[in-house]
C-alpha cells in the first residue's frame, strides 16, 4: 500500500521553519510579481530576515520574523506567482509550501489597482485552505489613480478577512498584523465561499473527493486534490507522494480516475 | 511498463486523456477567472481609464520606433555622466581627506618606534589600499546605485527588456537577460544570481556565462580613471569630462555587443537550443519615492563599500605591500613575477606589471589600480598618488600611452570574473566546468582584443611615419 | 462581420476577443494562465521597436508576447 510513515515527510517541510519548541506560527506570503510583496514582507519583519534558497531549487526564498499581541510569527517569502497551478518552478514552489508546509496563515498580497487579474491567485488561494488573509496593497497608488474599492463587500464575496495596506508609507501594518494573529490563533475563521464549475465537473470531482477522503485523512483539501487530478496536474501527485506518503498513482485509485474521466 | 511506449492503443489513449485533461483545465481556469472578473466587478467602484492613458502615452514614445533606442541611450549615457561627473569632487575630497589621515598614522607609527615593515604593512599597504578604494569607489557607486533603483523603482526595466528582446531572441537567449545584464553593472556576483529569474536551464547559463560582460561598480574606478586621466584631459574642462565620458560609455556598449556575440556564438556550439517562451510584465509606471530610495540606496552602499575595503582591499593591500618589498636579490617578488608576465604583457600591447596586477586582483577588480601603483612604485620612488595628475605621472613613467590605457580598459571588460562571481557560478551551476568556462571565454577575448588595438596602432604608426 | 485571426497579427490599436487557443500541454496552460480563457477582451498596444514582442492589454495588466506564442491564440476581431 502508498500509505507508508508519511509523517516524516510532511512535518520536515514545516519543520524547516519552525523549529518544534517555539509556540510560534508560521505565516506564508503569496502575491503577483509586481503586487508590492517584497514591501510588505520588509514592513513586517525588518531586519530580522534571512534570504536564501528553497531546498533543492534555486528560487530564492526569504523568511523574518516579527512579534505581536505576545506570538512569534516566522514569515515565508512564497516566490511572487500569477497562480498555483504549477507551471513552473515558482508555482510548484509556492503550491508546495501552501499545501504541505501546513503554514497556520496564508496572506495573499494583492495589487489594488489590478484588483481582477490578483484575484485568480486569492481564489486559488482559498480553495486549498482556509485560513487566509487579503492583503490589498498598493491602495496609495489607487487613491492616485482615483480606484475606489468596496473592502467590506470585497470580504464578504471572497469570505475571508481583507486589509487595504499601503506598505511602502507603512499604512494598515497594524491591522494586518491584527488580523493575521486573529487568524493564526483561531479567533477569527474565515469560511471562504468554493467555486462552482460545470456540472459535469462538479460530478466527476465530487466522485473523487468521497474516494480521496480516507486516503488523504484530512491532511489536504480533498476535493482541491481532486480538481488538480481532472486538470492532469502531474507534480502534485509527486509532491502528495513525497510529502504525505501516499501514492495516488496506485492502480486501484487510477483506474477511478480513468473511470471518472471517461 | 516497457510495452506503454509502443503500444499505440495506449498511447492514443493517453492522448485522448491528455485532450480530456486540457478541457477540464481549459473550463477550470475559465471558471476562475470569470468568479475573479465578477468580484472584481462589483468591489471595483471607478474607471481608471483615464490614468492608464498616461502609461501608454509614455510607452508609446518610451518604446516607439524613433525614440526607444535613442532614449534608452541617452538614458545610459546620462547615468554614466551623472556617475562620473557626481562622483570627481566627494572622490576628491575623499582621497584628501583618508590620504591626510595616513599622515597622522604614519607620525603615530614614528612615535611608537615601529618597524619600518610594520609601518609598511600596515600604513602604507591596508590603509593605503583601504582608502584609495573607498575614496575611488564610494561615490560612483553611492551616485550610480541609487539612480539604477530609481528607474527599477519606475518601472523602466522591463520596458529595456521589451525594447532589446527580439535581438535576444536572434542570440538564441532571453529577453530576460537584458535585466540580468542591468544587474551586472552594479555587481557580477548578484547579477549571476539574478540569472533565476530565466526558467530554461540552457538560456540561464547563456546569462551566467555573458554577465561578465557588463562591467561591474568594482571596474568604474579603472575605467573612470583612466579615462579621466588619458582621454579626458585630467577633468579640469566640460569636454574633458564629455570626453571621458563618451569612453566610458563606449566601453559599457562594447561590452553589450560582446554579450550578444557570445550568445549568439555559444547557441550555436556549447549551448545548442532553440528560444523558449517569454511572457513579460510591463507593470505601469509609479513615480519613485526619491528621497527614500536615495538615502536607503546611499547608507546600502557606503557600507558595503566600506565592508569590502576592510575585508577584502585591505588584506589585499598588505599581501601585496609584502610581495613588492620582499626582495629576492636586486629584485622584489613582484618584480620577478611581472618579468615572467612581461613577455605575454608586451605581446598584447599591456605589460608583465598590469597583467600581474589583475591576476593579483582577483578577490575583487576594485583593488586592480591599487596593487598596479604599488608594484610600479616599489621599484624606488614612495611618491604620494593623491591626484589624477599624480596618477597619470607614474604610469607615463611606466610607459604608458593612451593606447595602453585604451587596452587596460579593455582588459578590464573582457578578464575572468572577480573570485566572489567565479564561487556563485560554481554554487549556482554545481559545476566546475562553468566557471572555468566564464573565466576562459572572456580573458580570451580580452587578449585578443588588446593585441589587435595594439596592432592596429602600430600600422598606423607606420602610415603616420612613411 | 469581423474576421477571425491570431493575436500576432492584431494591429496595435485594435482589440479582440479570444475564441480559442491552439497550443496544447504546458504552452496551453501558460497562456490560460495570463487570462486568455475564451470570451476575453484583449486590446494590441504596440510593438516593440525591434519588431517582436507586442504588447497587449489582458484583464487589467499590459504584457508582452512573442510572435510565436500569439499565433497560438485566434481572437475575433471587434
Amino acid at each position: 500500500m502508498g500509505l507508508t510513515n508519511q509523517a516524516t515527510g510532511f512535518r520536515t517541510l514545516r519543520e524547516n521553519f519552525l523549529p518544534a519548541s517555539t509556540g510560534g506560527y508560521l505565516v506564508a506570503l503569496a502575491g503577483n510579481p509586481n503586487a508590492g510583496k517584497s514591501t510588505v514582507f520588509n514592513a513586517l519583519t525588518g531586519l530580522k530576515q534571512h534570504t536564501g534558497n528553497w531546498p533543492g531549487k534555486t528560487v530564492l526564498q526569504a523568511r523574518g520574523k516579527f512579534t505581536h499581541q505576545g506570538h512569534t510569527f516566522t514569515l515565508v517569502d512564497l516566490p511572487g506567482t500569477y497562480s498555483l497551478l504549477a507551471n513552473s518552478v515558482e508555482e510548484q514552489v509556492a503550491r508546495d509550501f501552501i499545501c504541505f508546509g501546513r503554514p497556520d496563515v496564508t496572506v495573499v498580497v494583492v495589487d489594488a489597482t489590478c484588483l481582477e487579474r490578483n484575484l485568480n491567485l486569492v481564489l486559488q488561494v482559498t480553495e486549498t485552505t482556509n485560513a487566509v488573509v487579503v492583503c490589498l496593497n498598493l491602495m496609495d497608488e489607487a487613491r492616485r489613480k482615483r480606484i475606489a474599492i468596496d473592502v467590506p463587500l470585497l470580504a464578504r464575496e471572497l469570505g475571508v478577512p481583507v486589509v487595504p495596506t499601503a506598505a511602502r508609507r507603512g499604512e494598515g501594518l497594524a491591522h494586518l498584523k491584527d488580523t493575521i494573529a486573529a487568524v493564526a490563533t483561531g479567533a477569527l475563521c474565515p469560511g471562504p465561499a468554493p467555486i462552482i464549475y460545470d456540472a459535469d465537473i462538479e460530478a466527476a470531482a465530487g466522485q473523487l473527493t468521497r474516494q480521496l477522503q480516507p486516503l488523504l485523512r484530512g491532511r489536504l483539501n480533498a476535493r482541491w486534490v481532486a480538481l488538480r487530478l481532472l486538470e492532469g496536474d502531474a507534480t502534485l501527485l509527486q509532491g502528495i507522494q513525497q510529502f504525505l506518503g501516499v501514492d495516488l498513482s496506485e492502480p486501484g485509485i487510477k483506474l477511478q480516475v480513468k473511470e471518472v474521466l471517461v | 511498463m516497457a510495452g506503454q511506449k509502443t503500444d499505440p492503443v495506449l498511447v492514443e489513449a493517453q492522448r485522448l486523456a491528455g485532450d480530456l485533461e486540457d478541457s477540464y483545465r481549459d473550463r477550470i481556469v475559465a471558471a476562475l477567472y470569470a468568479q475573479a472578473e465578477a468580484i472584481a466587478s462589483r468591489a471595483v467602484k471607478e474607471a481608471p481609464a483615464p490614468r492608464r492613458e498616461f502609461d501608454w502615452r509614455l510607452d508609446a514614445i518610451l518604446t516607439s520606433r524613433l525614440w526607444g533606442y535613442p532614449i534608452m541611450l541617452a538614458l545610459l549615457a546620462v547615468v554614466f555622466w551623472l556617475t562620473l561627473k557626481g562622483a570627481n569632487y566627494p572622490s576628491a575630497l575623499l582621497a584628501s581627506l583618508l590620504f591626510a589621515f595616513q599622515d597622522i598614522l604614519t607620525s603615530l607609527f614614528h612615535r611608537l618606534d615601529a618597524p619600518a615593515w610594520l609601518h609598511g604593512i600596515v600604513v602604507l599597504g591596508m590603509y593605503r589600499t583601504l582608502a584609495w578604494v573607498v575614496a575611488v569607489m564610494l561615490p560612483p557607486m553611492a551616485i550610480f546605485f541609487p539612480l539604477f533603483t530609481l528607474l527599477e523603482d519606475l518601472g523602466y526595466l522591463p520596458r529595456i527588456a521589451f525594447n532589446l528582446d527580439n535581438f535576444f531572441k536572434k542570440a538564441g537567449a532571453h529577453g530576460k537577460q537584458a535585466l540580468t545584464m542591468c544587474m551586472g553593472f552594479g555587481c557580477n556576483a548578484a547579477g549571476v544570481v539574478g540569472c533565476r529569474i530565466i526558467d530554461s536551464p540552457r538560456e540561464r547559463l547563456l546569462a551566467i556565462l555573458t554577465n561578465n560582460f557588463s562591467p561591474c561598480n568594482g571596474r568604474f574606478p579603472t575605467l573612470i580613471t583612466l579615462a579621466g586621466i588619458f582621454m579626458g584631459g585630467l577633468l579640469t574642462t566640460a569636454a574633458g569630462v564629455a570626453a571621458a565620458t563618451l569612453t566610458v560609455v563606449g566601453i559599457i556598449l562594447l561590452g553589450i555587443v560582446l554579450m550578444f556575440f557570445t550568445s549568439w556564438l555559444l547557441s550555436r556550439t556549447l549551448l545548442k537550443g532553440v528560444p523558449s517562451s517569454f511572457t513579460l510584465e510591463l507593470p505601469p509606471y509609479r513615480p519613485p519615492q526619491v528621497l527614500r530610495v536615495i538615502i536607503r540606496s546611499v547608507l546600502d552602499r557606503t557600507l558595503y563599500v566600506l565592508a569590502r575595503a576592510v575585508l577584502v582591499a585591505a588584506p589585499a593591500g598588505a599581501f601585496t605591500w609584502v610581495l613588492a618589498n620582499v626582495h629576492l636579490g636586486a629584485f622584489s617578488i613582484i618584480d620577478h613575477m611581472a618579468g615572467w608576465l612581461q613577455p605575454l604583457g608586451k605581446v598584447v600591447g599591456l605589460d608583465g606589471y598590469i597583467l600581474l596586477a589583475f591576476i593579483l586582483g582577483l578577490p575583487a577588480n576594485e583593488i586592480v589600480i591599487p596593487i598596479l601603483l604599488m608594484s610600479y612604485l616599489s621599484t624606488g620612488m614612495l611618491t604620494e598618488v593623491n591626484s589624477l595628475a599624480a596618477l597619470g605621472e607614474i604610469l607615463v613613467r611606466h610607459g604608458w600611452t593612451w593606447i595602453t590605457a585604451l587596452n587596460v580598459m579593455l582588459f578590464s571588460l573582457m578578464h575572468w570574473p572577480c573570485g566572489t562571481t567565479l564561487l556563485t557560478i560554481y554554487k549556482e551551476t554545481k559545476s566546475l566546468k562553468w566557471p572555468l568556462l566564464a573565466a576562459v571565454i572572456p580573458t580570451a577575448l580580452g587578449l585578443a582584443a588588446c593585441f589587435l588595438v595594439k596592432l592596429l596602432a602600430g600600422l598606423l604608426d607606420i602610415v603616420a611615419a612613411g | 462581420m469581423s474576421t477571425i485571426t491570431s493575436l500576432s497579427n492584431l494591429r496595435p490599436g485594435s482589440s479582440g476577443e479570444v475564441v480559442s487557443l491552439q497550443a496544447r500541454g504546458l504552452a496551453r496552460r501558460r497562456l490560460l494562465d495570463l487570462g486568455l480563457v475564451p470570451g476575453t477582451r484583449v486590446v494590441a498596444l504596440r510593438r516593440s521597436p525591434s519588431g517582436d514582442p507586442t504588447a497587449f492589454f489582458i484583464r487589467g495588466a499590459t504584457i508582452a508576447l512573442r510572435r510565436e506564442e500569439g499565433w497560438e491564440v485566434l481572437v475575433q476581431q471587434v
